[in-house]
């Protein structure tokens, strides 16, 4: 069980409030950067601050980019971490894991709507994946973010902000929220819950 | 230390959306606090937090980052050396970077005061508040907080006209503080003034205004907020 689940080291990030999440739910999670260990968990979290270019430069550095990739058991993405999973981030032109076909695009300025978004905002579109069971249209989740994915065929709830965009993916394994369950009080708790019983 | 986690459960229990953690006094007295009470914090909620008082440097802000926080404020440090602010932006992000602003109106002017932990140290720092508002923005601020001091503590309800006028120039989430004293206040406060968050601190350590009641209220008035827990 000392396995069980992993968080990615991605280097710079403060994990202590994702690590404290997951210990309020009973679990003790391994921060790591070890291939063999996220090879060898049963889940996986890909959290995620700082810019694209950055992360991808860490986890490649690390020897996590094929890793990742050839993951099989269920992996979550956290904020910047579900923008890794596509192909491509506008934020400095960065080339991402390449899992899901897509590209992080950044928020328009807008006078009415400070980038970065930074604060609660409602979850709409829900559809009925194990992830979000128990989750309600108009749920709130706290997002802090400048770059989004729009809304295609793998997204499983979404939000407004100027335009709506992607607040929870799923492509096969590979699950993602881009706000922080980790801060997102007991919804956030709920879908960290959904995750480690997938 | 027991106060401050009971107090941080209950507003996380009752809904509040985001806690600040203040050391007012630390500025003033030059002096280094001990911040072990973050980590407990941290492992006890499950909403954003940030801690105000005393950060001076890169180091400082580190510390308490990496203990559990989400945000660091910062405020006369910020005064005496504002390139404090890229410095924590560079390194941090500026979604992690709050100023904290002290204003007040003085003769059609708003003027920014410093070393306001200490009633004998406080003064004005002879800054412009509009002008120091916009240079925090280019410096790399994620969030300012207007504490406008001819209202705080006096309940009388926040200065709708200055933050209005703030907010005007304030590309950045903008939080009012000073002068909550009832419900009605906070639905002033997001109609008019536009303000993306209202803090308070009397009227919510007293219970004289309870957050879920406060949020029923809001929702009421049409103010898209997070609902209470139910």
């Amino acid at each position: 069980m000392n396995n069980a689940t992993v968080i990615i080291a991605t280097g710079g990030a403060n994990l202590s409030s994702l690590k404290f999440a997951l210990g309020r739910l009973g679990v003790n999670a391994c921060i790591t950067e070890n291939p063999q260990k996220i090879k060898n968990a049963n889940h996986v979290i890909l959290p995620g601050v700082g810019s694209a270019s950055d992360a991808m430069g860490r986890l490649s550095k690390a020897g996590l980019v094929d890793t990742i990739r050839s993951l099989t058991q269920p992996v979550l993405g956290i904020c910047l971490g579900l923008q890794l999973l596509f192909t491509h981030s506008d934020e400095n032109n960065a080339s991402c894991l390449g899992i899901i076909p897509g590209r992080a695009a950044r928020f328009l300025e807008n006078p009415d709507l400070p980038v970065p978004q930074m604060g609660w905002n409602s979850l709409t579109g829900l559809k009925d994946i194990p992830l979000l069971e128990g989750v309600k249209d108009g749920d709130y989740a706290y997002f802090i973010h400048s770059y989004a994915l729009p809304v295609d065929e793998y997204t499983c709830a979404s939000a407004v902000y100027g335009f709506p965009f992607s607040a929870v993916i799923q492509y096969k394994n590979f699950l993602a929220t881009q706000f922080h369950p980790e801060r997102s009080s007991h919804i956030g708790s709920l879908i960290l819950k959904n995750f480690l019983n997938s | 230390m027991g106060d401050i986690i009971e107090l941080a459960s209950r507003y996380r229990d009752e809904g509040a959306d985001e806690l600040v953690f203040y050391d007012i006094t630390a500025s003033p007295d030059g002096r280094t606090v001990d911040r072990s009470w973050v980590n407990k914090v941290a492992s006890v909620l499950d909403i954003p937090f940030c801690v105000a008082g005393g950060i001076r440097n890169l180091s400082d802000a580190e510390i308490i980052l990496n203990l559990g926080a989400d945000k660091i404020s910062v405020n006369t440090p910020a005064l005496e050396r504002p390139g404090l602010i890229n410095e924590l932006a560079k390194r941090f992000g500026t979604q992690c970077v709050v100023v904290g602003i002290d204003s007040t109106s003085e003769q059609n002017n708003y003027i920014v005061y410093q070393y306001t932990g200490n009633p004998n140290l406080s003064r004005s720092s002879k800054r412009n508040t509009k002008s120091w508002v916009k240079e925090v923005q280019e410096r790399g601020a994620g969030e300012i907080v207007l504490n406008c001091m001819n209202q705080d503590g006096v309940k009388n309800g926040y200065d709708l006209s200055q933050l209005n006028d703030i907010r005007k120039i304030c590309q950045v989430p903008l939080i009012a503080s000073g002068g909550a004293g009832s419900m009605d206040h906070f639905n002033e406060v997001f109609s008019y003034a536009r303000v993306d968050g209202a803090l308070a601190a009397t009227v919510f350590h007293t219970s004289q205004i309870g957050i879920p009641e406060l949020k029923q209220y809001l929702l009421k008035m049409g103010i898209p907020i997070r609902p209470p827990a139910s």
